[in-house]
């Protein structure tokens, strides 16, 4: 029975990491870029959450929808200050500057608030339901339920809507695409603001989750959620799901059997076994290089 | 016969320098503090040329060159703190050692290109990191005590080996074919190099030389910790390569002794100087993309006039 309960608490974690990758992935599909800075994306949605409850006394969901709308707003300035000069760049030129940014914000951060982690506010009444012998916190299945209700609408957008259409046809090719009379720039915007809401609403479930926030908390779960983009194929979205809910059940085992100092190097070493045995990822397909 | 009597010239250029450090330091004109700024540059020098051999000459993006430093740290600490063996044998088999791990490191990940290269390096790194954190021989999180050895004496000879030897692998054949695998890898194979061993030979290379100082490292801080060897170190020698501009060694060199300065008279103001930091990359990044120097040598600049009057003659 404690099998699936530590099972509830990995999907719980990898439910937070998923929603990290859905914006990694989305911006390596459509401009194939890693967005390293989406890490700190994820901070400053966790830190928004955490004024918006402890400051402003809001709810849970007003601060989950203000936090989205916060860091989608920052996405979307990031893409047009930074992103949008380097799009003919070399892609070392790129990935530095997203390194660069990421560190840069997390350094203002610091600079304007200090270093010092923040206890996040209960937002949540925990309760803890007993199901045939298995613990499971209320908290675990909010975030999951809403983890998935965001998951299903970025499913409906990229799908069913046109500025979902326009996503895949620039994330296909972007030069058909303007041809095509379909507003690139536009596209990519949107493509960092859905990326960048999600990446802030994973921030406050983040908060919610493990209770302490720090400007440096970004980092580790950014790289992770590289990965679990890596491990289910980069630029594929149901991939992303997968492979952030992977990931978190991986970490939750490892620590379970007794080794967490190694939890970090869990997927790590998964990332270097995909990236030497299927570098397109579980859902990839093999892209042919072309001279 | 103008290249052996550039070697010349930078030899005897060396030693002067080399002795009138050692003499003001012996002089007392120049304190602990200074001196120890010089020896810190000298270990930044080492590090960033040797990653400027990695991504600048041979154009592998490695983001993880913080793991490297972090053997041939903790490998020569063990040698002269467990094993209580000579200093300068520790250094060498750091730097051994560290190429080992290179060779480990490379042979799987350089089949990898580009942005997956990178965040494979990055792995391996963090993993290394976290290997030396479980490690209760060398003292876990709470790090290893080592005792000071590095002095300026060492340090210019590692450097100036380093140098040496980095510049004339570039101009050798092995580090022409390693320029073309950087140039155009498809190219490159196609002319029959074997781009995966010349690949692996520079990042054995710049691993040896990243232990090297790795060693000088350990014994210049009483203390060593992983937290040191983290990715911002990385990124810290990644920013000396590549704002010195990729493929430029006296590029890597001067920024390296820039940035060191700068850092150094910043440590009393840490955020400060990463905000500068970050802000100067994505500024060089934004606006001049190939770096202060470019692909150029500061040797080229002296010989311009020469070289113009020569192409103009020529045609």
């Amino acid at each position: 029975m404690e099998w699936i309960q530590q099972l509830i608490n990995g999907i719980s974690l990898g439910s937070i990491y998923a929603l990290i990758a859905l914006g990694y992935t989305m911006v390596y599909g459509i401009i194939k870029l890693i967005n390293f800075a989406h890490g700190e994306v994820f901070m400053i949605g966790a830190f928004v959450g955490f004024y918006a409850i402890a400051g402003w006394g809001l709810g849970f969901f007003p601060a989950l929808l203000l936090a989205m709308a916060v860091c989608a707003i920052f996405g979307v300035l990031i893409e047009r200050i930074a992103y949008r000069r380097l799009r003919n760049a070399t892609r070392i030129a790129a990935l530095i500057t997203a390194i660069g940014l990421s560190l840069l914000i997390q350094y203002v951060v610091i600079y304007f608030r200090g270093a010092q982690p923040e206890a996040y506010p209960d937002a949540l009444s925990n309760k803890t339901f007993d199901l045939f012998g298995v613990q499971i916190s209320s908290q675990s299945i909010l975030i999951l339920s809403v983890s998935i209700v965001l998951m299903i609408l970025l499913q409906f957008i990229v799908h069913r809507t046109k500025i979902g259409k326009a996503m895949r046809a620039v994330s296909h090719d972007m030069d058909a695409a303007r041809l095509m009379g379909i507003n690139v720039n536009t596209t990519i915007s949107a493509t960092f603001a859905i990326g960048s809401a999600l990446a802030g609403a994973a921030g406050v479930f983040f908060g919610v989750y493990y209770t302490k926030i720090e400007p440096l908390m970004g980092i580790i779960p950014g790289l992770k959620a590289f990965v679990a983009a890596v491990l289910g194929g980069i630029g594929i979205i149901p991939g992303a799901m997968v492979g952030g809910l992977v990931l978190g059940v991986v970490e939750t085992i490892v620590s379970a059997l007794g080794y967490s100092l190694w939890r970090d190097a869990a997927a790590f070493i998964i990332l270097i076994l995909i990236l030497l045995f299927r570098p397109s990822g579980i859902f990839g397909k093999n892209a042919r290089e072309k001279v | 016969m103008k290249k052996v009597k550039g070697f010349w010239l930078f030899l005897i250029l060396s030693i002067v320098l080399y002795v009138t450090v050692q003499l003001l330091i012996n002089a007392g004109i120049l304190n602990q503090f200074y001196s120890n700024t010089l020896i810190f540059i000298g270990i930044n020098i080492i590090l960033a040329v040797s990653l400027h051999l990695v991504i600048g000459i041979t154009g592998q993006f490695s983001i993880g060159h913080a793991g490297f430093l972090a053997v041939g740290a903790y490998i020569s600490a063990i040698f002269t703190m467990k094993l209580q063996l000579p200093f300068p044998i520790a250094i060498l088999v750091g730097g051994i050692i560290a190429a080992l791990a290179g060779l480990i490191v490379g042979i799987p990940s350089l089949r990898l290109k580009g942005d997956y290269l990178a965040i494979a390096t990055l792995g391996f790194a963090e993993i290394i990191r976290i290997v030396f954190l479980n490690i209760d021989y060398v003292g876990g999180a709470a790090g290893m005590q080592v005792s000071h050895l590095t002095n300026w004496t060492y340090t210019f000879i590692c450097l100036f080996i380093t140098i040496v030897v980095i510049m004339n692998f570039t101009n050798s054949r092995h580090g022409r074919a390693c320029i073309s695998v950087r140039e155009n890898e498809i190219a490159a194979d196609a002319m029959g190099i074997n781009t995966v061993y010349y690949k692996v030979i520079a990042f054995a290379l710049g691993s040896f030389f990243a232990g090297i100082a790795g060693g000088l490292y350990a014994h210049n801080f009483y203390i060593i910790q992983p937290t040191n060897f983290g990715f911002l170190k990385s990124f810290d020698i990644l920013i000396y390569v590549v704002l010195g501009g990729l493929g430029s060694l006296s590029g890597a060199v001067i920024s390296a002794i820039l940035l060191t300065l700068v850092s150094t008279f910043l440590q009393d103001y840490p955020e400060t100087r990463m905000i500068i930091y970050s802000l100067v990359l994505v500024i060089v990044m934004l606006y001049r993309p190939q770096g202060l120097m470019g692909t150029r040598e500061i040797t080229d600049i002296f010989g311009k006039w020469k070289s113009v009057k020569s192409v103009k003659g020529g045609s």
